[in-house]
């Protein structure tokens, strides 16, 4: 379960989140939506602390996973991050063999047990959905697969370290629509084991993998709630103005 | 309005053109000199010009090799057998005693009977050699025989040992010692640069904070701008004395101290490219190994340094390269003495050193002279090597030395 409470966060003198308060419950998708630069990356990175990297940022409000300050001193970043996983807009992965990509997480975690990390690299990449496709080339270099591989590819590597949230930012939007749609079902699939949140410009694909969705406009979080509702019977006018597509 | 805006345009592009074709024939003309004035040397006699080395006409030699005419000079050689004559003792005779055998007027007015003289001398020591200038050699071959030297061969000059241009009466231009001594000193110079220059671009590109780095980087770049000899100038005055102390040598001008200085003067070339190296390894790998919970050193060495190892080997080739041609600070403190490199306790000689020091006492046109310029060829050879490898290393693949 993630939660945040009165969450404001500063870059510099900007204030890019604005009191946010919201619940998500665990084994759900949440979708973020809002038009660009309305702050929805930034919260989504609030919760693997990805905020951190960048210099002169400021955190106020408490950030609680499963009932965890994970902004509290005594956590640590490295650890807080093998729990909670991340996939990225872009498939970005290293410039390593299939296996070795998946296998990242446990080597730098000092797994060196040989036979564990090969089960766990089959079981995250199955669970990935990517299994099937790599099996007979694993020692091959990841560059050799496709935009839609190399991306459930970066979803295995985050499901190796057996985190128990996935933050997915615009995971698909670099991809065509099929290799979108097999991410889409992934997403479905994931679902039962992990909490997922996924930022996303598509409403339609908001609309299809989330359970709850939240808008944000401006730093704010506009209405958050059932997805379905959010899409059909907005309580907003923004928001009815926004996933009707009448703005943004 | 329209017409004047593109004559400028024209006339721009013009002098821009103009200006890249002259650079360009300019290096292709210093080039052209260089190899012109140095080829010069394989046609030239190994022995000075304007001399020759003659025998007794029953000797029975006819020829004899650089190295041979030096053995004999100096006294390792004093038998014909030794050099494939007859039995008998070599009687050296060098052109200048001459003047103490016979009195003014027994050579003539203007030295007109000087060649009868010589020829007398010759006929009468079957075992001699005689060292004479062509001016004054007896008329044919009767008597006296001109021995045939040959010219100077590359094997000789690239595989000789020895360095000794102002040798008479045969110069020696072996420059291997030179070569292996530019070599070992610029490769122990990286090999002593590396490490700290690694490890100060690692600090500058990723922990570093910005107001660190905003007066650190200048004052690396600084230290590219610091004239060799003034490097030269410290490496005399601290590090000579210190080696001299710290190792008990005899004398501290020594390979170690040439390396030490190269070595300081390489650190900004190899920090500032090693550094950019791994400022260009791309965000989204260090995000995603990051994101799956690596640590900061984790990240740096199994995602940052293999993504820039192309960058890091082209700052080492590229440090080599600029160790390689450093002239004046080696000069001051390698104690230039042309031998072999055997250890790095022992002066060694270096080839810019040697065509700096000794360009300005060779003849114009001689063979040192020429010797010299070739030496020059070989350098710009090795630099050239060198800068295609770093741009070839540099361009290749980004990601290649990761062990996929």
């Amino acid at each position: 379960m993630i939660e945040t409470k009165n969450v404001d966060f500063y870059y510099a003198g900007f204030h890019a989140l604005k009191d946010i308060s919201i619940r998500m419950e665990s084994r759900t998708v949440t979708a973020l939506i809002g038009p660009s630069g309305c702050g929805k990356s930034t919260f989504l990175r609030l919760f693997n602390r990805m905020n951190d990297l960048i210099d002169d940022t400021r955190v106020s409000g408490e950030c609680l996973i499963d009932g965890e300050d994970i902004y509290h001193k005594s956590v640590a970043v490295d650890e807080l991050r093998k729990r909670v996983g991340m996939v990225f807009q872009k498939p970005n992965p290293f410039p390593k063999s299939i296996f070795e990509n998946v296998a990242y997480g446990l080597r730098v975690n000092d797994v060196r047990d040989k036979s564990f990390i090969a089960c766990r690299v089959e079981a995250s990449l199955r669970a990935a959905a990517l299994w099937e496709e790599v099996k007979d080339k694993l020692r091959k270099s990841a560059f050799a697969l496709s935009g839609g591989q190399q991306q459930r590819l970066c979803i295995a590597r985050a499901l190796a370290v057996s985190p128990s949230v996935l933050l997915m930012d615009e995971p698909a939007s670099a991809l065509d629509p099929i290799s979108t749609s097999k991410i889409e079902e992934l997403i479905a699939d994931l679902k039962r084991d992990y909490t997922i949140v996924i930022v996303t410009h598509n409403m339609q694909q908001a609309a299809r993998v989330s359970d709850k969705t939240g808008f944000f406009m401006m730093g704010e979080l506009v209405e958050f709630g059932d997805t379905r509702m959010i899409f059909s019977d907005p309580l907003k006018e923004q928001t009815r103005n926004y996933v009707t597509g009448r703005f943004g | 309005m329209k017409w004047t805006k593109r004559v400028v345009k024209h006339v721009i592009e013009g002098l821009f053109t103009l200006s890249g074709g002259v650079t360009s024939l300019a290096i292709l003309l210093i080039v052209v000199f260089l190899f012109k004035e140095g080829t010069g040397l394989f046609s030239s006699p190994v022995l000075e010009r304007g001399y020759t080395l003659c025998v007794n006409a029953a000797n029975p030699v006819e020829c004899l090799d650089a190295r041979q005419i030096k053995q004999l000079f100096d006294g390792e050689i004093t038998e014909w057998q030794e050099v494939g004559g007859k039995e008998g003792e070599i009687v050296l005779f060098r052109f200048e005693e001459v003047f103490s055998l016979y009195g003014e007027e027994e050579l003539g007015e203007e030295y007109a009977l000087l060649p009868r003289r010589l020829e007398e001398i010759v006929a009468k020591t079957p075992g001699i050699i005689a060292f004479l200038p062509d001016e004054y050699l007896p008329a044919g071959e009767e008597i006296v025989k001109r021995l045939v030297a040959g010219n100077i061969s590359p094997a000789q000059f690239f595989g000789g040992g020895e360095w000794q241009p102002t040798a008479g009466p045969a110069p020696r231009f072996g420059v291997l010692p030179l070569i292996l001594g530019t070599l070992w000193v610029s490769l122990f110079a990286i090999f002593l640069a590396l490490v700290p220059g690694l490890g100060v671009a690692v600090y500058l590109a990723e922990l570093a904070d910005d107001r660190t780095r905003q007066w650190l980087k200048p004052m690396i770049e600084l230290l590219a701008g610091i004239p060799s000899v003034v490097y030269g100038f410290f490496g005399l005055v601290v590090l000579v004395p210190l080696i001299q102390r710290v190792f008990d040598l005899p004398v501290g001008e020594s390979a170690l101290a040439g390396s030490v200085v190269l070595a300081i003067m390489a650190l900004p070339t190899i920090i500032t490219i090693a550094e950019d190296a791994m400022r260009g390894a791309p965000r989204a790998l260090r995000e995603a190994s990051l994101a799956l919970g690596a640590t900061h050193w984790q990240t740096i060495y199994r995602v940052v340094i293999p993504c820039a190892s192309s960058g890091i080997t082209a700052a080492a080739v590229l440090g080599i390269g600029r160790a390689v041609g450093e002239t004046m600070a080696v000069l001051m403190v390698t104690g230039n003495a042309a031998v072999m490199p055997r250890s790095l306790f022992e002066p060694v000689r270096t080839i810019p050193a040697t065509i700096a020091a000794e360009l300005g006492e060779a003849p114009a046109g001689g063979t040192h002279y020429q010797a010299l310029f070739l030496l020059g060829c070989i350098l710009f050879a090795i630099t050239l090597v060198i800068n295609l490898s770093a741009e070839v290393i540099a361009t290749r693949k980004q990601g290649k030395g990761l062990g996929v």
